[in-house]
């Protein structure tokens, strides 16, 4: 393999740097490094170089629903993102809860080369919460599965969710709630405050995600295992989640994109494509969520990137499906909301969306640091670029974005992955 | 104009929310409805205003009394009128909304007047392009019911103020108290809006199950007690209450939702001298409603269904039909005609 040499980019926003990438790994980070003929030399004056971002939060699609997506449409579109390894999460069909499914996309996640796919196994079979799935056995298959989730569906039995929690104990795994008590939220549409009262849709009330998660916590501690909260999307969340950092109870937590940046607002317009769960919310809890992700309350972003075709968003409120795609505008609307406000710098990017995510899933060789002898998994990002999000032009199969002609900042210009570049001045390689 | 805080985007040209509707343009077609339920004296009940355009009535919901006012006041307006029930076609086999507006299109619909169980499908449907013709609203999800908040505020102009005394005015200072599933009801919101608008002062009346949280943006006074507030209203509108809600642990039973929030004739005693009852219906009579109040001469119930044919012709003359009064106009076009 030959060498790559990064000039002049100011790794995760300190000093410009000059870095080495020899075969799959970092060779060199130093200033004035020299390149040889056989060098490819990569300009980077005014980027940031940060580690390959890691989605612990990724629906890919594959197997069932090739229509919306597949693994290798959205590894493209992770890479695009900037994304090195992602997570791809179980409600596929079949679902992923056997070690037989878990290692399909393990492998197809192999074959497509843009991003490390890590399988997340279901919690329960078939995410119908009734009877544990087969953990161990999803955990010693090739797929290596650590992080479990019915991500879609809430593991909403208190003694189920007990159970899956202490024994995954035995691997070092978590469990990652998708919190949503299931009686409080029956024909849920949208956020239940102001907006819902006047649009008559079916409210999701925040007590509905607040109550699991204080649930949980307390279930975490007692049992001593680790719970991750998936896409937490309220003020009150963030307290609980706070309250229980505090008291040294082992619980991490994500925010998605889309919950930093849209206020439940934008349903006015009854246009499916801000149709998500969690919905959006208020005001209010976007700015709870902003001061949590700054202050590591909430550990990581995650972007629940969710592809649906056109026609399941070309229709009625009602009858629309839930979710966005996200991956390839994570980074810009985290640019925007925490790095444009002052309340991250490119470190804590670095922090939230590849260190601290990568730990959560024990995933190896991803979330270090940009050092010598470090596994070459890299993100290059021009933040100065300023571009309308123009959906005609994603990787990703489907084009579910809430984000369609409004104006991001940063783009990721080069994405490597163990050495290999995916991705070539905004394109994919 | 008087708006809902951050109420929905105004739909120019067609006629989706109460919001929509400024004071003087809720009071324009109040107007124009008294000048229509005057045609409604004639002999010849018809005007030739709308000959030659198609009305087509887009019913996804079962709503026979909703689908014939609209039929009658756009065959009093002389519109081709082309019924559409979801129930039986191929809505129900799955072709989407969006198909079903993209065949009306193609069938040169000038208005499509919708009833849909979804929230927001009306929008939709004026906003996402797939079709050019008027869309009216007449009924989406718990959303709104525009044209029964007209045909409401039309009625009580009518009682409270005068037929003729009533042209060109509002209902300033009016008490009117809205009773029942107030979380569930689209006549509830636009109700609330539209009598807002035209200076009403509403008190919603309802336990605290049915009334939706965020209501304190809504421009009504709420109230958990229905005898503090009936000496007080010079109309209680009562609202269909489904039995079926009591599965869902909204009141306990029945008889406690009477006892609590129905309106019985010991009740009606206490509201002020030429107060009204009001009634969107169908009526649960014994539920919301006993049957000593729904015969008595204060219940509108039925006045209201002849005003909504009314309500419906101004409605429809005024979203396609023209700018000049409707009735000199169409007087001197049917003399023309006969």
């Amino acid at each position: 393999m030959s060498k790559i040499l990064i000039r002049g980019a100011r790794v995760l926003g300190g000093e410009a740097q000059d870095v080495l990438i020899d075969g799959e790994t970092i060779a060199q980070v130093g200033t004035g490094l020299p390149a040889d003929g056989a060098t490819t030399v990569i300009e980077a004056e005014g980027r940031i170089l940060l580690p390959g971002l890691v989605d612990l939060h990724t629906h890919l699609r594959e197997p069932g629903r090739e229509d919306s997506e597949t693994v290798l449409t959205g590894t493209k579109a992770a890479a695009v993102g900037g994304f090195t390894a992602v997570h791809a999460m179980a409600n596929t069909f079949p679902v992923a809860d056997t070690a037989g499914v878990v290692e399909q996309v393990w492998r197809l996640g192999k074959e497509s080369g843009y991003c490390d796919v890590q399988p997340v196994g279901a919690v329960t079979v078939g995410l119908e919460g009734k009877h544990l799935a087969e953990l161990g056995a999803m955990h010693d298959s090739a797929a290596a599965v650590r992080v479990f989730s019915d991500d879609g569906k809430c593991v909403d039995d208190a003694v189920i969710m007990r159970r899956a929690l202490e024994y995954v104990k035995a691997f070092d795994g978590v469990i990652a709630q998708h919190a949503q008590e299931p009686r409080l939220t029956e024909g849920a549409q949208m956020n239940e405050g102001i907006v819902s009262a006047e649009l008559g849709l079916g409210g999701w009330p925040a007590v509905a995600e607040e109550s699991i998660i204080a649930r949980d916590v307390l279930l975490a501690a007692h049992v001593g295992s680790r719970v991750h909260i998936c896409h937490l999307s309220t003020a009150g969340s963030v307290e609980l989640v706070r309250w229980a950092k505090s008291k040294g109870w082992n619980v991490t937590a994500e925010v998605t994109p889309h919950h930093l940046l849209l206020t439940d607002e934008l349903v006015r317009s009854y246009n499916p494509v801000y149709k998500v769960n969690p919905p959006l919310r208020t005001e209010a809890d976007v700015r709870a969520l902003r001061e949590a992700l700054a202050d590591g309350t909430i550990d990581c972003v995650a972007t629940d990137h969710a592809p649906h075709p056109h026609e399941d968003k070309d229709c009625e409120w009602a009858a629309a499906a839930m979710g966005m795609v996200g991956l390839e505008t994570a980074l810009s609307v985290v640019q925007e909301t925490m790095v444009e406000t002052g309340l991250l710098d490119w470190a804590g990017v670095a922090d939230r969306m590849s260190f601290r995510p990568a730990r959560i899933g024990r995933l190896d060789g991803h979330g270090r640091p940009v050092s010598a002898g470090e596994p070459a998994n890299l993100t290059l990002v021009d933040p100065a670029y300023r571009g309308a999000v123009d959906p005609a032009g994603f990787a990703s199969r489907s084009r579910n974005t809430p984000y369609e002609g409004r104006e991001l900042p940063g783009r990721v210009t080069h994405t490597f992955l163990r050495g290999r570049a995916t991705v070539v001045d905004g394109n994919l390689a | 104009m008087l708006r809902l805080p951050g109420a929905g985007p105004r739909t120019p040209g067609h006629l989706i929310s109460a919001a929509d509707l400024s004071r003087d343009e809720a009071v324009l077609i109040l107007d124009t409805a008294e000048e229509m339920a005057r045609v409604a004296d004639r002999p010849i009940k018809k005007l030739p205003t709308l000959r030659g355009r198609t009305v087509v009535n887009l019913f996804f919901e079962d709503s026979t009394r909703t689908r014939i006012s609209f039929e009658a006041a756009a065959k009093r307006l002389s519109a081709d009128v082309i019924n559409f029930s979801a129930k039986g076609s191929s809505v129900s086999k799955g072709e989407s909304l969006k198909d079903t507006a993209l065949t009306l299109e193609a069938m040169g619909a000038d208005a499509v007047v919708i009833r849909h169980g979804a929230s927001g499908a009306p929008y939709r449907l004026a906003t996402s392009g797939w079709i050019d013709g008027v869309v009216v609203n007449a009924g989406d999800g718990t959303h709104e019911h525009p044209t029964q908040a007209l045909l409401d505020a039309f009625t009580l102009r009518r009682r409270l103020v005068g037929a003729d005394a009533g042209i060109g005015r509002d209902l300033d200072g009016r008490r009117v108290t809205i009773v029942g599933d107030v979380l569930h009801s689209r006549v509830a919101r636009s109700n609330v809006l539209l009598l807002h608008t035209l200076g009403a002062h509403v008190t919603v009346v309802a336990p605290p199950t049915l009334v939706p949280i965020g209501v304190e943006r809504w421009p009504c006074e709420v109230s958990y007690d229905l005898d503090r507030v009936l000496p007080e209203s010079d109309a209680v509108m009562m609202l269909r209450v489904q039995r079926e809600r009591m599965n869902a642990a909204f009141f306990p039973t029945e008889r406690e939702y009477s006892r609590r929030y129905g309106l019985n004739g010991e009740r009606m005693g206490r509201m002020p001298g030429k107060s009204i009852v009001m009634h969107p219906g169908p009526m649960n009579r014994g539920m919301e409603i006993t049957a000593e109040v729904a015969d008595s001469d204060r219940c509108t119930a039925v006045e209201q269904v002849a005003n909504g044919v009314s309500i419906r012709m101004a409605v429809l003359y005024l979203l396609l039909g023209g700018n000049e009064p409707a009735v000199t106009h169409s007087r001197l076009n049917a003399e023309e005609n006969k």
